[in-house]
């Protein structure tokens, strides 16, 4: 029977159930391969759910340095029976399926095609514990155990990390040890090893991090200045303020009190979260809030509020699978046109697509200073995939050169310079006007903020001519923002001159360049295009200009980002044409590949946007 | 449009420690309906803060929407101001707060903006104890959508329809000290005698501070079935393509004394009864002031003046423990730990 053979460079996923320990024991597993200088993506697929039900831990290993999720598992390590049905079946043909040998495996799971690894953890843990709580947390230890011997991880490597993971507890580092022994000589005195599917160490790593993008974010809120967090608990986006609160505490505590250069609030819901980000910002702190689509709809209100009134406003949105509550703990894209135009009424908010957890960190810093330059809300796109998977990144860098852009705001010494202020007076011509502090001077420079139309001078009105000028003021600093904002990256390098081109965002970026190499292997060569906010940058419209067809991949069901395009671009509705993905799990290098592969097989015209391009 | 008032005044005006004169209070013209109480309620702010010497500008003033809402416009005209969105003021001052412990925070809202939409908001910044003065200008309807019910209004009170009220009135002053306010107080907007030293009480009270002003509304109380009505009026005047029609009535003022119940009779003609609590009440004693309260509602009238109070308060930024330095004068030295910090967190990740 064909085994698969494979170096560094495999599949393979944990099936467990929720709330028996198994997280921790997984993500040292993929911590172990990091160590060893192999590149490692690993990503939990949970329920919503707090215990009892399925969830996988699926990692990727690409000496090459994939991050994307591939498709396809080499390698399957089966501790739920209530899943394994559908756990064998996803098992790569000449595959490796790894399962609790305690009981006999029912004959309905049974594949002639794949390789099954029986080993009793159950039995082993029985035998050598008597708590039962034990019992369940050292089988994870006793699997991860055996893997070191199928797999060929330096044991020497696991040994480390359980001691970092106990420090502390030390107690608990020999009996650890201890299981994971258990597990590797149970199968190197039973079975081949290592597997044809093995590891070696190399050197791929680099000086990489291994970090969600949610903690990323929320290290960038603390580098970008922020100190107000004002939040309501939702998943995926929880872990943005656990990590501004884990590392505030360690890096903002006053010297000289003992008291907190911050300030964290739980807020009631989200409405109030967005009102307390506004009104923070407003009087001259920097403010910020995470949350997830059920959340951003609740904040659009004050989010149209603080784009009229121009506020600065900074939004972690970690999307989830929508509508309304959808799969909470699945990943999409599919806010994309809620944020751009949230709110009722002519509103457009600049958005950020980061596509890493570099990004994520360096967005996130970077949103307080846009935000603050152009007065108007700023929201990061993350993703859940982004958000709760650890992942490799570059180092993260901070120039201690570097100042934060406040943006124009006039202190007391100007106001007294200046013979009338003008709140919204377009002083400087890029629909951008001064604005000043609470409290900055006795008797110039205070102004009402409010939702309702008002001329230059804040006060209100309802006179036409006066509205007018100032929205289209408005519409004219949403254009210089299309320099201020991120450039989109482009990768024309890749074949100059080609007809077609692909354009991503957000998460959807390595999965798709590695879709682009696949595809370059078969001698389909596209440029490619990742757009990182939203205006568009002009580099956008040149790149839809200079192609005949642009592939728009996108992990919604609506082609939103194409719709955006279309709606604020002078683009072709022919020439772009979507690849969706929208199940829930992140898009995968495989079937991007095999969508755009569709249209070069045959030469017939492409659907413009269909379910059927879906895949 | 709000109108400006010139700003010249008389040069034998008093003046405050500041050299401040009233009228360095004032905000723009009022465009309230004559007579609205609201406008009383002003006029109260003003003298109050002109009397305690606040400088102006170390004022933030923020409201919901509402007519109430619209009134920090005609006050303090040297502060910065914020209408937010309707019910949602408390967390505006949160967030404000947060950034600038050291200025003073007066919020304005309605019964409407209040007690329904904004009841959440309500509830949670008493509960956090916020140090601000949350002032509620009570009318028993929503004044700018034109005579709906609030939740303030009393069972069989009706309606510019003529509708009657069916539900159970939301009690503001009980639900605040319930929820922990630290300092309650009723008034009545025509009773400047008690209202503005309230006021002053709340404004220099450390902690979050309520104060329920009852503020009739000129252009919903009105007598259904009187020929001078607003009904009767818009419906006789409609042909001329009118949109509104707003009476011009005086505003309604009382005095009386601590310990006295008072009627006051509407602008539709109905009666409320003000009783002001007597000097012997203990305004330190929760339940007390709860007991109290009910036992005037339960002879028909509401129990004026301060109701609860604890002066030995923990505001928000004592309980969550912040710097004393306002956030949003933090230097960047003090708040970008840095490439080195950077580093070691890169190192603790690999
Ligand atoms: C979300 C939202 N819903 C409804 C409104 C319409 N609205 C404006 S003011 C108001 C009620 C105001 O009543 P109240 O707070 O009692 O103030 P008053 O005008 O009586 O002083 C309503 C419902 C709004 N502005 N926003
Ligand atoms: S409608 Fe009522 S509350 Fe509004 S301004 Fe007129 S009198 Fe005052």
């Amino acid at each position: 029977m064909h085994k698969i053979k494979a170096l560094n460079d495999f599949v393979i996923k944990f099936a467990n159930i929720n709330g028996t320990g198994s997280a921790s024991a997984n993500s040292m597993f993929a911590k172990a391969i990091f160590r060893m200088g192999i590149p490692v993506s690993p990503r939990n697929i949970f329920p919503s759910n707090i215990q009892g039900l399925p969830t996988w831990y699926e990692v990727r290993i690409s000496e090459k340095g994939y991050l994307g999720r591939r498709g396809g598992i080499d390698v399957m390590v089966c501790m739920n029976p209530q899943s394994m049905a559908k756990d064998v079946a996803e098992v790569e043909a000449g595959g490796y399926f790894v399962y609790d040998s305690s009981k006999p495996l029912d004959i309905q799971y049974i594949r002639k095609d794949i390789h099954y690894i029986g080993i009793p953890f159950t039995q082993i843990c029985l035998r050598e514990y008597s708590d039962p709580r034990q019992r369940q947390l050292f089988k994870n230890i006793i699997y991860v155990g055996s893997l070191a011997a199928l797999l060929d991880i330096e044991f020497k490597v696991l040994q480390d990390l359980v001691s970092e993971q106990f420090k502390g507890k030390e107690k608990l580092i020999a009996p650890n040890i201890h299981a994971m022994e258990l597990g590797y000589r149970h199968a190197q005195e039973n079975f081949e090893c290592p597997l044809p599917v093995r590891l070696k160490r190399c050197d791929n790593v680099g000086n990489q991090i291994l970090i969600d993008g949610n903690t990323a974010a929320g290290l960038g809120a603390i580098y970008g200045g922020a100190t107000v967090a004002a939040w309501y608990p939702i998943t995926p986006s929880t872990s943005v303020v656990d990590a501004f609160e884990k590392y505030t505490r360690r890096l903002r505590i006053d010297p000289g009190t003992g008291k907190k250069n911050y300030a964290i609030v739980q807020a009631e819901d989200e409405l109030s979260a967005m009102g307390m980000v506004i009104g923070a910002m407003w009087n001259g702190a920097r403010a910020f809030t995470a949350t997830s689509g059920p959340g951003v709809s609740l904040m659009t209100e004050f989010l149209g509020l603080a784009y009229f009134a121009e506020i600065p406003v900074v939004l972690i949105n970690v999307q989830r699978a929508g509508p309304s509550t959808g799969m909470p703990t699945r990943t999409q894209q599919a806010d994309v046109l809620a944020a751009a135009y949230a709110s009722h009424g002519d509103t457009k908010q600049v958005l950020l697509f980061p596509s890493n957890a570099k990004d994520c960190f360096d967005m996130t810093a970077q949103a307080f200073d846009l935000a603050e330059r152009l007065q108007t809300p700023v929201i990061l796109m993350t993703d859940l995939d982004l958000g709760m998977n650890d992942t490799l990144s570059p180092p993260f860098e901070w120039d201690d050169s570097r100042t934060y852009d406040r943006g124009k705001v006039l202190n007391a010494e100007q106001l007294d310079k200046i013979e009338k202020f003008g709140r919204y007076l377009d002083v400087d011509g890029d629909g951008i006007c001064y604005r000043t502090y609470p409290g900055t001077h006795p008797s110039k420079g205070a102004f009402f903020t409010r939702g309702t139309s008002r001329d230059e001078y804040a006060v209100y009105t309802e006179d036409g001519a006066a509205y007018l000028r100032n929205v289209e003021r408005l519409l004219k600093k949403w254009e210089t923002a299309k320099d201020h904002v991120p450039a989109p990256e482009l990768y024309a390098e890749r074949n100059p001159g080609t007809a077609d081109g692909v354009l991503f965002y957000g998460t959807s970026a390595s999965s798709t360049l590695e879709a682009l190499d696949i595809l370059a292997g078969e001698g389909i060569e596209l440029d490619a295009i990742r757009v990182r906010a939203f205006p568009f940058n002009q580099d956008v419209q040149k790149f839809i200009d200079a192609h005949q067809r642009v592939f728009v991949i996108e992990q919604n069901r609506d082609a939103q980002l194409r719709s955006l395009l279309l709606i604020e671009n002078n683009a072709d509705p022919q020439k772009l044409i979507s690849l969706l993905h929208i199940d829930g799990t992140p898009i995968m290098a495989r079937s991007i590949a095999a969508q755009l592969r569709k249209y070069f097989d045959s030469n017939v015209t492409p659907l413009r946007r269909s379910a059927k391009s879906a895949g | 449009m709000s109108y400006q008032r010139p700003t010249i005044h008389h040069p034998e005006l008093p003046k405050n420690d500041l050299g401040y004169v009233s009228r360095d209070y004032e905000g723009a013209i009022s465009t309230l309906c004559a007579g609205c109480g609201h406008d009383s309620i002003s006029a109260a702010v003003i003298q109050a803060c002109w009397e305690m010497s606040i400088e102006p500008h170390r004022v933030a003033k923020l409201s919901g929407i509402g007519c109430s809402s619209k009134t920090p416009t005609y006050f303090l005209g040297k502060s910065h101001g914020f209408n937010s969105v309707h019910g949602r003021m408390p967390s505006i001052a949160t967030g404000a707060n947060l950034a600038n412990r050291d200025l003073i925070y007066i919020g304005v809202s309605g019964d409407g903006d209040t007690a329904s939409i904004g009841m959440g908001q309500f509830a949670h910044v008493v509960r956090r104890s916020l140090n601000m003065l949350y002032m509620v200008e009570n009318n028993g309807c929503y004044g700018l959508t034109k005579g709906q019910d609030s939740a303030t209004a009393d069972i069989g009170s009706k309606s510019k329809k003529g509708v009657e009220n069916l539900y159970s009135p939301i009690d503001l002053v009980s639900i605040a000290i319930q929820l922990g306010a630290t300092f309650v107080g009723r008034s009545f907007s025509g009773d400047k005698q008690q209202l503005i030293p309230l006021i002053k009480a709340a404004v220099s009270h450390h902690g979050f501070a309520f104060i329920d002003v009852i503020s009739p509304c000129v252009t919903f109380n009105n007598n259904v079935g009187s020929t001078k009505s607003y009904d009767y009026v818009r419906e006789h005047v409609e042909a001329t393509g009118t949109v509104d029609f707003v009476p011009m009535r005086k505003e309604i003022t009382t005095q009386y004394e601590a310990g006295k119940t008072q009627e006051v009779t509407l602008h539709d003609g109905s009666t409320i009864h003000l009783h002001k609590a007597e000097t012997g009440h203990d305004i330190h004693d929760r339940q007390a002031a709860l007991n109290a309260i009910e036992d005037q509602k339960r002879k028909g009238s509401y129990l004026t003046g301060l109701l609860y109070m604890d002066p030995n308060a923990a505001d928000l930024h004592e309980m969550i423990s912040t710097t004393n330095k306002p956030l949003s004068q933090l230097t960047e030295a003090e708040l970008c730990p840095g490439s080195k910090a950077l580093e070691n967190i890169n190192n603790s990740l690999r």
